[in-house]
């Protein structure tokens, strides 16, 4: 993916967006392509639905620009914007049936009752809710809800949809579900998602790009392997899934070079303490000093002799045998699984 | 590991107290009967039991000659109701209560829009505060203030009069039906003081039910291309429609049982509930005074069907 000869859909320049002392978007600056699934991940108060509110027009930024489509949007009311908002509580209207609520948009642009309602059917098939129109909100589920706001929100064919934590009050299945759903709906109509998210798995699953937040910054952008495998920073490295993160003293010890290394459970091997070191390996000794049985993986916490801990996560296939607390051990990995990462906090 | 000693409370036997607690825990129907049954006795017998002995009193008359009320069932009663001063005085009184329920809308809306949406904390507090505040003051004395307020020698008179408007005022004070010899003598002086007294009994409901709007939806109202005075027509207005509905159940039958105002403020013409208070006293006339007392609870009847066609109680 080239991303310089894409289309932009959303610009934001040096955007902050500050409450009193409060700097809740601190200097982002964002390119988001059109056709991309892309997410805003991060802890909650890092920013990131501010930063979707920013885009939808509920707020405005205390500085900078925001471009969609290469049109400057600072100060245009969320009416005159061509983005779509899918609401964290669904905002569904509850004294409108669900065919009132998918058509209110086509209602305030005065589309004919007749096209309206044409509409309104493609979109309840679109969402896999046919026949659902004349049902008010409060007589559906969680799920369906969701899938309501959803086709609400597209039925105006906006350019850029906003999806503000849509699965968060969804049940595990359902939320899976729903991932897939919402992703195949995305390929199939082409348009830009932003996806705000606090869930590192779900950002993982459904992203083409994700930018990662933390205290109104943005700490790295790039694809899901991106983030996984090349963390450059110990926040991204420690938010979005599990490190060991390796500095001073030890570090150079283990990894034979200065620096802050993040290095992944599952890029470490458990091994026999008399065992062989191939080429370009890393190698460290140590006790096990807890092992935490998780059903597809075992999680162990070793114990090094330099003074620091590792967490190693092995999978449990049928022949690995589950290494007992206190036994001692050699844990090996390859330097490439050595990721230097920015010492900050 | 050493033992921890169990609680003191486990080796004791139970207190009193404590056993009553278990008991009625282990018994949730009768905790329930127990907290209701007072409650449920003032309603089921004092409150419905006078309102059913009211109704069946209507239907009782009065013997003309011998002034004694005849305890037989018949519509007597409800025929002299239905004579053409008995009606002008029922026409005059709901006529009124519909201005007053209108008006009172139509200033609360705006204070209770404002309160439930821009409003600071602090500034919401002292708005609630300044709603309130007349009711901890003595009805009778608010009345009988505006009556002086409202009087020739009053202040709006000195205010009109300060402006170079007296003219205005004295138009006003002679057009026919709501004019007098000054506002306090006059229907439109009677309106202006059931619109102040009952303006609390309409806000605080509106605000309620402004309340309970999520910021959400508006925003969504916004996001799916909607101007503010569509949203607020198509989504604010019909949920906060409720709270209208219950706020003029209040100003309106208030208006449509108040025997004081129109008593203090306004003209010789009267009202249902000076006829109730006249009927029921120096009359002696009970039956009629109660069919009286039916016409409000006929009307708010209808009024609230039709509230109810009008979906005021679907967002509920």
């Amino acid at each position: 993916m080239t991303s310089t000869t894409r289309t932009v859909a959303v610009k934001l320049s040096e955007v902050c967006r500050f409450f009193g002392d409060v700097k809740a978007v601190d200097h982002v600056n964002l390119e988001l392509f059109d056709g991309e699934f892309f997410s805003l991940l991060g802890p909650s108060g890092s920013g990131k639905t501010t930063c979707l509110r920013l885009i939808a027009g509920f707020e405005q930024p205390t500085s900078g620009s925001i471009q969609l489509h290469g049109v400057e949007v600072s100060g245009v009311p969320p009416y005159d914007r061509d983005v779509n908002t899918v609401f964290q509580d669904y905002a569904l209207f509850p004294h409108m049936n669900v065919g009132q609520n998918i058509g209110y948009g086509l209602m305030v642009k005065n589309v004919p009752k007749a096209e309206r309602e044409t509409r309104v059917q493609d979109m309840l098939d679109l969402v896999r809710l046919p026949g659902m129109a004349n049902r008010k909100p409060s007589q559906l589920s969680g799920g369906q809800r969701q899938r309501v706001a959803l086709a609400r929100a597209l039925i105006n064919h906006p350019r850029v949809l906003l999806l503000d934590e849509p699965l968060g009050a969804l049940d595990l299945k359902l939320r899976q579900e729903m991932q897939i759903e919402l992703k195949s709906i995305q390929q199939r109509i082409g348009i830009t998602f932003v996806f705000v998210t606090h869930d590192q798995e779900e950002a993982l699953t459904m992203s083409d790009r994700i930018a990662v937040f933390n205290l109104g910054k943005i700490e790295q952008i790039g694809t899901p392997s991106e983030i996984y495998e090349r963390p450059t920073t110990r926040f991204v490295a420690g938010f979005v899934g599990t490190s060991n993160i390796l500095s001073g003293k030890i570090a150079e010890i283990l990894t034979g070079s200065p620096g802050t290394f993040a290095i992944r459970p599952e890029k470490i091997r458990i091994v026999d303490v008399g065992a062989p070191l191939a080429d370009g390996m890393c190698s460290a000794e140590g006790k096990i000093r807890d092992v935490i049985y998780l059903g597809m993986h075992t999680r162990y916490l070793v114990e090094l002799e330099g003074g620091a801990d590792l967490t190693v996560v092995e999978q449990n296939l049928e022949t690995s045998a589950v290494n007992a607390r206190g036994s001692r051990v050699k844990l090996v990995w390859h330097t490439s699984s050595n990721r230097p990462i920015s010492a900050g906090a | 590991m050493t033992s921890i000693p169990a609680p003191a409370s486990r080796q004791q036997p139970p207190s009193t107290l404590r056993r009553i607690s278990t008991f009625f825990f282990k018994r949730p129907n009768l905790s329930l009967l127990v907290m209701l049954a007072l409650p449920l006795l003032w309603l089921g017998v004092v409150y419905i039991g006078s309102l059913s002995s009211l109704l069946i009193q209507s239907f009782f008359y009065l013997d003309g000659f011998s002034g004694v009320v005849i305890r037989e069932f018949s519509l007597t009663t409800y025929q002299s109701l239905f004579t053409q001063a008995n009606m002008d005085i029922v026409v005059r009184t709901v006529v009124m209560a519909a201005f007053v329920t209108v008006t009172c809308a139509v200033l609360a809306f705006p204070i209770a829009y404002y309160m439930a949406r821009y409003a600071s904390y602090r500034i919401k507090g002292l708005l609630y505060l300044a709603v309130l505040l007349p009711l901890w003051s003595s009805y009778l004395v608010r009345v009988y203030t505006w009556k002086i307020i409202l009087a020739q020698e009053g202040i709006i008179t000195w205010f009109f009069k300060l402006l170079g408007l007296n003219g205005l005022l004295e138009g006003i004070l002679g057009l026919p039906v709501i004019g007098g010899s000054s506002l306090s003598f006059s229907l439109l002086g009677m309106f202006m003081v059931f619109v102040y007294i009952w303006l609390p009994y309409m806000i605080l409901p509106i605000n309620t039910a402004l309340e309970r709007v999520p910021k959400s939806l508006i925003d969504a109202s916004s996001d799916l291309g909607a101007k503010p005075g569509y949203t607020f027509r198509k989504v604010i207005f019909p949920l906060a429609f409720p709270g209208v509905v219950a706020g003029s159940i209040f100003t309106f039958s208030l208006t449509l049982g108040d025997y004081i105002i129109p008593g203090v403020i306004g003209n010789s013409s009267f009202f249902i509930g000076q006829a109730v208070f006249a009927q029921q006293g120096t009359a002696g006339n009970i039956p009629l005074a109660a069919a009286f007392t039916v016409v409000p609870i006929v009307i708010m009847g209808i009024y609230l069907s039709i509230a109810k066609r009008l979906g005021a109680f679907d967002a509920l």
